[in-house]
């Protein structure tokens, strides 16, 4: 379904001596909502700057992408793009602006802070350790804050996703969030080992924490 | 105005101020039940003229069971600033408030009182300013245990 | 006696019951915490006679982290990136002044080289500040336009950073002893070509927005506020400057290489959101001017004269150093035990001061005007909250 709409005006530019084609209907209204997100101007600290701002406007321009009519009020919005940091007295409000909008409703949480709580994850009273805490998430975009342009990616993620997604046979049924594959190969703790060695070779960063040996054992193999 | 003609200015005008040593700027020690007073002279007399108060914060000295409370004051007109410390003890912990003197203590000994446990006697408005109003206990007190803090692994 | 402390609630049934009961029936109308033109998530809860606002009461916290908290966990070199999260359109001056009190507090010696950087770095970036809060604050007033233009030219000055420092925003360029890294090669040249670039598009400003008939009469005379009164409510920066007090610590007390440039202190008259206004455009040029004085003459040297591994002890006593951000005076107050963290740590942010000047300055206004005075004040939520 998705092969047609997908490429829509260049499918139809081949069509000879017409200018109709066939999909099915979820294709149509998915190919729809995909390329008409709302999104709510909702944005709690440094990453609305980055997100909400500058991705909008002059340089990044999200128009092109067909999702720059910021909405203030939840009720016309269908993408809440969490952020910043949710701490404890936020998130009861946040639940409530995810509650007021209409379905379909689709969530992206931006930065380190509104997927696992950041740079503020230890030793706060306050901050809720990431966004899906209180509401279902649907796309992450890491970075504190992010780039416009990976906020970007973003949005072109999470519009593959509802291009694939949602039938209206069953509406409540979606694809899963989008993971990051493991690069070929690898195992999780090479992984680990490589980011570790990455890190303490740059003589300026002093995490203070102190690596189990087996952690930093692929520092000394070449 | 140098720091050491400031503290005896001070002093002067008020003989219970004694100097506060280990503080990078002239600083002196008061008896927490006249900081009111102590803070209109500091503002109404015209050689002084701290017209500004800059900060106001608390230190929970948790050893010595007390609180230390600091205000920082400016002069914009004579450009010197003054740091005032007095000392409360950690059970009922009382004093008077300055909000009286210059408008912005209301708020800031709000956040003392959200975030320490001070409570100030004749403020307009004392109710929390940064946590809900049904928060327990005080998070900046040495002693404040929460279910949701996360340590930092070791 | 005892002090019973109220509630929320209790502060608003209290407020509406003191009214005469001949007066005209007031109402409550909550702004916030979601709102699109408060800046972040800040309530206001404002009390309305018709469309006159009577009373307003800011309801913060909602973004509250506990930074002082965390500050006692951590030591001062990892504190100060967290400061870049509070005011982060001023990143680097936050880094700056938590880097000041502890070389000051520690006996970190710096050198010339650091301090011209820091303070070019730290004027681009109240250009840059200056640059959003104009299209943010057309935004507000209803002109779409200002935003765009206002973000075309800050982007050239992020590019400028994100060479330097790697980062667009949170830049973490400024710490104890020197600078993260040095500058990038092409770091004067690009400065260079900003200016030259962004010297007429002030004019354009100008042309734009300042001279439009609307935005001098949604400006003039709203929001007034006197010396006296801003003094007293703790504002500082371009609010306190408009109310027409020099109160400048670049000028007062001169840090950095501040002590050795030319530059005037903006002040306005009356104290109303033009004043605030035309405060912020002016430092936009006399932060241009700052730079061009320092771009030139950058002296040679390290960039950090302690290793960045060393671990920084500040002998205990207590510790007060402020700087003068893009929205005021910026305080750090160390309370140190000797150690490698502070004992408590407490930030003297000047959005949290500036602020209340709304609880002044609004009432007896229309509600529109209540967008627009908050947004000449110019407030960063989790500077307020921390």
């Amino acid at each position: 379904m998705g092969i047609v709409t997908d490429k829509l005006p260049v499918v139809l530019d081949h069509v000879p001596g017409g200018s109709f084609c066939l999909t099915t209907v979820d294709g149509i209204i998915n190919w729809s909502r995909a390329n008409s997100l709302w999104p709510l101007t909702f944005g709690t600290a440094c990453c609305a700057i980055e997100v909400m701002m500058a991705a909008g406007a002059s340089r990044h321009d999200l128009a092109r992408f067909g999702a720059e009519v910021t909405r203030p009020s939840p009720r016309q919005a269908d993408l809440l793009v969490v952020a910043g940091t949710i701490v404890r007295r936020m998130a009861p409000r946040l639940k409530t602006l995810y509650e007021q909008m209409a379905e379909p409703r689709y969530v992206i949480a931006t930065g380190s802070c509104a997927i696992s709580g950041g740079p503020f994850m230890y030793n706060s009273y306050s901050t809720i350790r990431g966004a899906d805490e209180v509401i279902p998430v649907d796309v992450y975009v890491p970075g504190c804050p992010p780039r416009p342009e990976a906020f970007l990616y973003g949005i072109l993620t999470l519009q593959k996703l509802i291009k694939k997604g949602e039938s209206i046979r069953h509406p409540y049924v979606r694809t899963k969030p989008v993971m990051a594959a493991m690069p070929a190969g690898m195992t999780a703790d090479q992984v680990r080992a490589e980011l570790v060695a990455l890190l303490q070779r740059d003589a300026a960063v002093d995490l203070s924490i102190d690596y189990s040996p087996e952690w930093c054992a692929g520092e000394s193999k070449p | 105005m140098t720091g050491a003609e400031l503290i005896s200015a001070v002093t002067r005008l008020e003989a219970a101020a004694q100097p506060r040593e280990k503080v990078n700027m002239p600083a002196v020690v008061i008896p927490s039940a006249i900081v009111p007073d102590f803070m209109r002279t500091m503002r109404d007399d015209p050689q002084l003229a701290f017209d500004m108060l800059c900060t106001h914060t608390a230190v929970d000295r948790i050893g010595e069971g007390r609180f230390e409370l600091l205000y920082v004051l400016y002069s914009t007109k004579h450009r010197h600033s003054l740091t005032v410390s007095a000392m409360i003890p950690r059970e009922n912990p009382e004093v008077g408030s300055v909000s009286g003197v210059w408008a912005v203590a209301e708020w800031q000994e709000r956040e003392v009182y959200d975030l320490l446990g001070v409570l100030y006697a004749n403020h307009p408005d004392l109710r929390r300013l940064l946590l809900e109003d049904d928060w327990k206990g005080f998070p900046l007190r040495k002693d404040y245990k929460d279910d949701f803090m996360l340590e930092l692994p070791k | 006696m005892t002090i019973t402390p109220i509630t929320l609630a209790d502060r608003i049934s209290a407020g509406h019951a003191a009214e005469s009961p001949l007066s005209t029936e007031e109402y409550f109308v909550n702004m916030g915490p979601q709102h699109p033109s408060t800046h972040g998530v800040l309530r206001l809860v404002v009390r309305l006679d018709g469309e006159t606002v009577r009373e307003v009461i800011p309801v913060c916290g909602y973004v509250h982290r506990g930074i002082e908290k965390m500050g006692e966990y951590l030591t001062y070199r990892q504190f100060g990136h967290l400061t870049d999260r509070m005011d982060y359109l001023s990143a680097i001056t936050n880094n700056w002044v938590v880097a000041m009190a502890v070389e000051k507090a520690a006996g970190i010696e710096t050198n010339d080289r650091i301090q011209t950087i820091r303070t070019i770095c730290a004027e681009l970036q109240r250009i840059q500040s200056h640059q959003l809060w104009w299209g943010v604050f057309g935004m507000d007033l209803g002109a779409f336009t200002a935003f765009l233009y206002g973000f075309r030219d800050r982007e050239m000055v992020t590019d400028i950073f994100e060479e330097t420092t790697g980062a667009r925003l949170t830049m973490n360029y400024i710490q104890p002893g020197g600078l993260m890294y040095d500058i990038h090669p092409d770091f004067v040249k690009g400065v260079k070509k900003f200016l030259a670039y962004f010297k007429p598009k002030l004019v354009e400003y100008d042309t734009l927005f300042s001279g439009n008939v609307i935005v001098q009469a949604r400006l003039r005379g709203i929001g007034c506020l006197s010396p006296e009164a801003a003094v007293s409510l703790g504002a500082t920066g371009p609010v306190l400057r408009g109310s027409g007090l020099a109160c400048d610590l670049r000028k007062n007390q001169p840090y950095g290489a501040y002590g050795k440039v030319q530059f005037d202190v903006p002040v306005g008259i009356t104290g109303d959101c033009w004043d605030r206004y035309w405060v912020r455009m002016e430092e936009m040029r006399q932060s241009i001017r700052i730079i061009e004085q320092l771009i030139d003459g950058i002296p040679e040297g390290k960039h950090m004269t302690i290793k960045p591994t060393s671990k920084i002890k500040v002998p205990e006593g207590i510790y007060y150093e402020q700087a003068e951000t893009a929205r005021g005076i910026l305080g750090v107050l160390i309370a140190s035990d000797g150690g490698e963290k502070p004992y408590r740590i407490h930030m003297r942010s000047p959005n949290f001061n500036n602020l209340w000047c709304v609880t002044k300055a609004a009432p007896g206004h229309r509600i529109a005007d209540l967008v627009a005075i908050l947004s000449s004040v110019d407030i960063v939520v989790p500077d307020i909250d921390r």
